[in-house]
C-alpha cells in the first residue's frame, strides 16, 4: 500500500491583504521587487505573511509544510535575483504563461546567499514537517542569462544551489522544481549533465529529495537520465500528460517513491478528495509493474497563479485526500 | 483569406489631409487615466481608507467622516469627461482614427468577464511583481447578456470629430487568460466567446463603427494555437460589411511562429509591436507577400521618455520593407495607459508629425521605396 503525502509545490499566492499592503510598501515597477535587503517594514508584512500560509497549511493538514516562497518576485529566478554578481534587467515572459520576472544576468562570480536558508529558519516548522522548495539547476540556469562563466555556467549554478541547500535547517524533504527539463528540453549531452548537476544539488541535503518536472513530461531520453540521478522520487505531472508520462513510467521505471501532480495549479476548479483518491488509484492500476513506497500528491504547477480563496480550498482537499478520518468528524 | 483593406482605408483620411500620400495613424487603445477619475472611482465604490502617513500629515486634507454624496451619477458623469477629454486629446495629436483611451474600463479581460453571463470572480492573481488582475472562472456556458461597448462606442463617436476606432479583446485572449471550469478544452471555450464577440461586432457596426480592431495578445503566449485563432475570427466577422476595417492586435511574442499563418485570417490589418524589439523580427514579415495592411508599433508603449520625430521617421519608413505606404498604418506598440500622461502625449504628438513629414517626402518623391519594388517583383 503506497504511503499517500500530501504536500505543495510552494510559490504561494500572498495572502489578498499583503497583496494590496506590499504593493503599497513596494510599488509596482521592476526596481521596486525583491532585491534580498528590503526595509524593516516589507520584512515585517513578509514575516506576517508567511505565519499565516504556515499555519493555513497546518489547518488543512498537509503532511509538509513549505514557507511559501512569498518573496520569489522573480518566481523560481529569485535564488539569484537576491544575489551578488547578478543585474536584474527587463521583464521577461515565465515559461509560456501570461507571468513576467526579472531576467537574471549573471555578471560575475557567484556564492550562495543563504536567502533561502533563512526564510525556512523564519517558518519556524518542526523538521520532520518541513520541506524546502528550489529550483532545480538546469532550470535556474535556463531561466538566467549567463554573461560570466561560458560553458561553466551549468557547473556554477549547481555550486551556488549546493551552498545554498548546505545552509537549510534540517528539513523532511528538498523539492526540486525542473520546468525547464520539459519547456526547454536539453539536447544530447546536455541531458546527462543535467542529471549529473540535480544529483549533486539533492546531495547536499541529507532529507528525501523529489525531483519534479511540470508543464508536461520528460522526453524519453531525460527521464531515463534522471533516474540514473540519486533521487529519492521522481515526480509526474499528470494534469498537463498523463499518457507521456504513464509511458515513462512504464517504459523505463521509476524511482522507489514518486511525485503526482494531481491538482490544477492553473484552475480555480476544487478537486475532490475523492477524486484525487481515485486519480491515484488510477496511476496505481496503470503502472502494474510499478509500486510505490510513498507518492508525494501534489499540485501540477507553483501555485501562485491560483486566487486565494480557491488555493486554500485546494490546500483542504489535499490535507483531506491524507486525513480522511478527520473530513468526516 | 485577407479580407480587403483598400475598400475601407480611405473613409479615414481626413478632408484637410494635407498630402497626397495617406499613412493613416491610430492608437492601440488604453491610455492614461487622469488620476482625479481614479480617485473618482475609488470616492464611487466607498474606498476612503486614510493612510497613517496622511493622519500624521500637517498638510490639510478632506474629512472623510461625512457623506461623500458620490452617487452612480456622478461616476457615470466623470467617465463622461474622461471619454471626452481623452477622445479631444488624440485629436489635439492630429490622429486620424481615435479612441477615448479606454476611460471605461478597468482591464481588458475583465471588463468584458464582467458583463458575459458564465463568468465568475474569485480575487486577484499576480501578472509580475505587484501587478495583479482579477482573473475570472468559467463556471457555466457563456452567453451574452448585456451590451458590452455599443454605450462606449456612441459616446465617443458623438463627442469625436474623427473617426473612432473599437478595440475590443478577442475570444482566444478571454478565454486563454481566465479559468476554464466549464468547457472541455480552451478551443471550444473560444469559439464559443467569438460568437459573443461576433454579436457585439454587430451591434457596433449597426452603431455605426467602421474600424474595429480585435485584440490578441495571448497569441504571443501561445503561438501554436494560431489555428483557433483564425477560427474565431472567421465567426467573428462573419457577416460584417467590407467597408468595416477588421484590425488584429498581437504584441510580445515570437512573430516567426503566427506568420504567414496569420494572412489566412479574415482580417485587413495586422497590428503589430516592432519597436519595443528595434524591428529585429522585421525579417519575419517580409519572407512572404504581406496581404493585409500593416499597423506598425513606431513607438515605444513602455519607455518613459517621447522618441524624437527623426528616430520616428525612421522607425516608419521601416514599415516600407514591407509593406508599400498605402497599406501602412502607424501606431504606439501597445496600449499607452502605463505612462505619465504627457509622455503618452508626446509620443502619439511626435508620431503623427513624423508621419506627416514622411508623407510629404513621399509626394516629393524623396523616400527609396526600393524594398517594397524589389518584393514586388518576386
Amino acid at each position: 500500500m503506497t504511503e499517500l503525502v500530501a504536500t505543495t509545490t510552494g510559490l504561494f499566492p500572498l495572502p489578498d491583504w499583503a497583496k494590496s499592503e506590499l504593493a503599497d510598501l513596494k510599488g509596482h515597477q521592476k526596481d521596486d521587487l525583491v532585491s534580498g535587503d528590503e526595509p524593516p517594514a516589507v520584512v515585517d508584512q513578509y514575516d506576517r505573511a508567511r505565519s499565516e500560509v504556515v499555519a493555513r497549511q497546518q489547518e488543512a493538514g498537509l503532511d509538509r509544510i513549505v514557507e511559501g516562497q512569498l518573496r520569489w518576485d522573480d518566481i523560481l529566478a529569485h535564488p539569484l535575483a537576491v544575489a551578488e554578481n547578478v543585474e536584474t534587467r527587463g521583464i521577461v515572459r515565465y515559461y509560456d504563461n501570461n507571468n513576467f520576472y526579472r531576467e537574471p544576468v549573471v555578471t560575475g562570480d557567484l556564492s550562495p546567499t543563504g536567502d533561502l536558508a533563512a526564510d525556512l529558519e523564519a517558518a519556524d516548522v518542526p523538521a520532520e514537517e518541513l520541506q524546502a522548495v528550489i529550483p532545480g539547476p538546469y532550470t535556474l540556469a535556463d531561466l538566467a542569462t549567463d554573461d560570466h562563466y561560458g560553458e561553466e555556467f551549468l557547473d556554477a549554478i549547481t555550486e551556488f544551489l549546493v551552498g545554498e541547500v548546505e545552509q537549510f535547517p534540517e528539513h523532511a524533504t528538498l523539492l526540486v522544481l525542473e520546468p525547464s527539463l520539459v519547456e526547454e528540453p536539453p539536447g544530447d549531452g546536455a541531458d546527462e549533465r543535467a542529471s549529473e548537476a540535480i544529483d549533486r544539488v539533492v546531495g547536499a541535503s541529507a532529507a528525501e529529495s523529489v525531483v519534479y518536472p511540470f508543464y508536461g513530461a520528460l522526453s524519453e531520453k531525460m527521464h531515463a537520465h534522471l533516474l540514473d540521478a540519486d533521487v529519492d522520487a521522481v515526480g509526474y505531472d499528470f494534469v498537463t500528460d498523463h499518457e507521456d508520462n504513464l509511458y515513462n513510467i512504464n517504459e523505463y521505471g521509476t524511482t522507489d517513491s514518486v511525485a503526482l501532480g494531481f491538482l490544477e495549479g492553473q484552475n480555480t476548479n476544487v478537486e475532490s478528495p475523492d477524486l484525487l483518491r481515485q486519480r491515484v488509484e488510477w496511476v496505481e492500476e496503470n503502472t502494474p509493474a510499478a509500486t510505490f513506497e510513498r507518492a508525494y500528491v501534489l499540485p501540477n504547477t507553483e501555485t501562485f497563479y491560483l486566487p486565494t480563496e480557491r488555493f486554500e480550498a485546494k490546500l483542504d482537499a489535499l490535507g483531506a485526500l491524507t486525513r480522511p478520518e478527520e473530513v468526516e468528524a | 483569406m485577407t479580407r480587403n483593406p483598400a475598400a475601407n482605408r480611405e473613409q479615414f483620411r481626413p478632408e484637410n489631409h494635407p498630402n497626397d500620400h495617406f499613412i493613416l495613424t491610430t492608437v492601440v487603445g488604453s491610455y492614461p487615466k487622469p488620476k482625479w477619475l481614479n480617485r473618482a472611482r475609488d470616492l464611487h465604490h466607498g474606498e476612503l481608507e486614510v493612510k497613517a502617513a496622511d493622519r500624521a500629515s500637517d498638510e490639510p486634507r478632506g474629512s472623510f467622516d461625512i457623506d461623500v454624496d458620490f452617487d452612480e451619477g456622478n461616476w457615470q458623469e466623470a467617465k463622461d469627461d474622461a471619454s471626452r477629454l481623452i477622445t479631444n486629446e488624440h485629436e489635439r495629436a492630429g490622429l486620424d482614427a481615435v479612441v477615448d483611451g479606454e476611460m471605461r474600463r478597468n482591464e481588458m479581460v475583465e471588463y468584458f468577464a464582467e458583463r458575459i453571463a458564465g463568468y465568475e470572480f474569485h480575487g486577484p492573481v499576480k501578472v509580475w511583481g505587484h501587478n495583479y488582475f482579477d482573473k475570472p472562472s468559467v463556471v457555466s456556458e457563456v452567453e451574452y447578456d448585456e451590451p458590452w461597448l455599443v454605450d462606449e462606442f456612441e459616446f465617443t463617436n458623438d463627442v469625436a470629430q474623427r473617426p473612432v476606432k473599437v478595440p475590443i479583446t478577442g475570444p482566444y485572449t478571454l478565454a486563454n487568460w481566465s479559468f476554464n471550469e466549464h468547457y472541455d478544452d480552451e478551443a471550444e471555450l473560444a469559439f464559443a466567446l467569438a460568437e459573443l464577440v461576433n454579436l457585439e461586432v454587430e451591434k457596433l457596426v449597426e452603431a455605426g463603427a467602421r474600424y474595429i480592431q480585435i485584440d490578441e495578445p495571448a497569441l504571443a503566449t501561445t503561438p501554436d494555437d494560431h489555428a483557433i485563432v483564425g477560427e474565431c475570427l472567421e465567426y467573428i466577422t462573419d457577416g460584417i460589411p467590407e467597408d468595416v476595417r477588421i484590425g488584429l492586435h498581437v504584441c510580445y511574442g515570437d512573430y516567426s511562429r503566427i506568420y504567414p499563418e496569420i494572412l489566412d485570417f479574415p482580417i485587413d490589418e495586422f497590428d503589430v509591436e516592432l519597436c519595443n524589439g528595434d524591428y529585429d523580427q522585421l525579417d519575419v514579415f517580409t519572407e512572404h507577400e504581406f496581404t493585409a495592411d500593416l499597423a506598425l508599433g513606431v513607438v515605444d508603449a513602455h519607455t518613459a521618455e517621447v522618441e524624437p520625430v527623426e528616430d520616428i521617421v525612421e522607425n516608419v519608413q521601416r514599415g516600407f520593407e514591407v509593406v508599400p505606404p498605402e497599406q501602412l498604418t502607424v501606431s504606439p506598440d501597445c496600449g499607452l495607459k502605463l505612462l505619465p500622461r504627457d509622455i503618452a502625449y508626446g509620443k502619439m504628438e511626435n508620431m503623427v508629425t513624423a508621419t506627416r513629414q514622411l508623407e510629404a517626402a513621399l509626394d516629393r518623391g524623396e523616400v527609396d521605396l526600393s524594398g517594397v519594388a524589389a518584393r514586388a517583383d518576386d
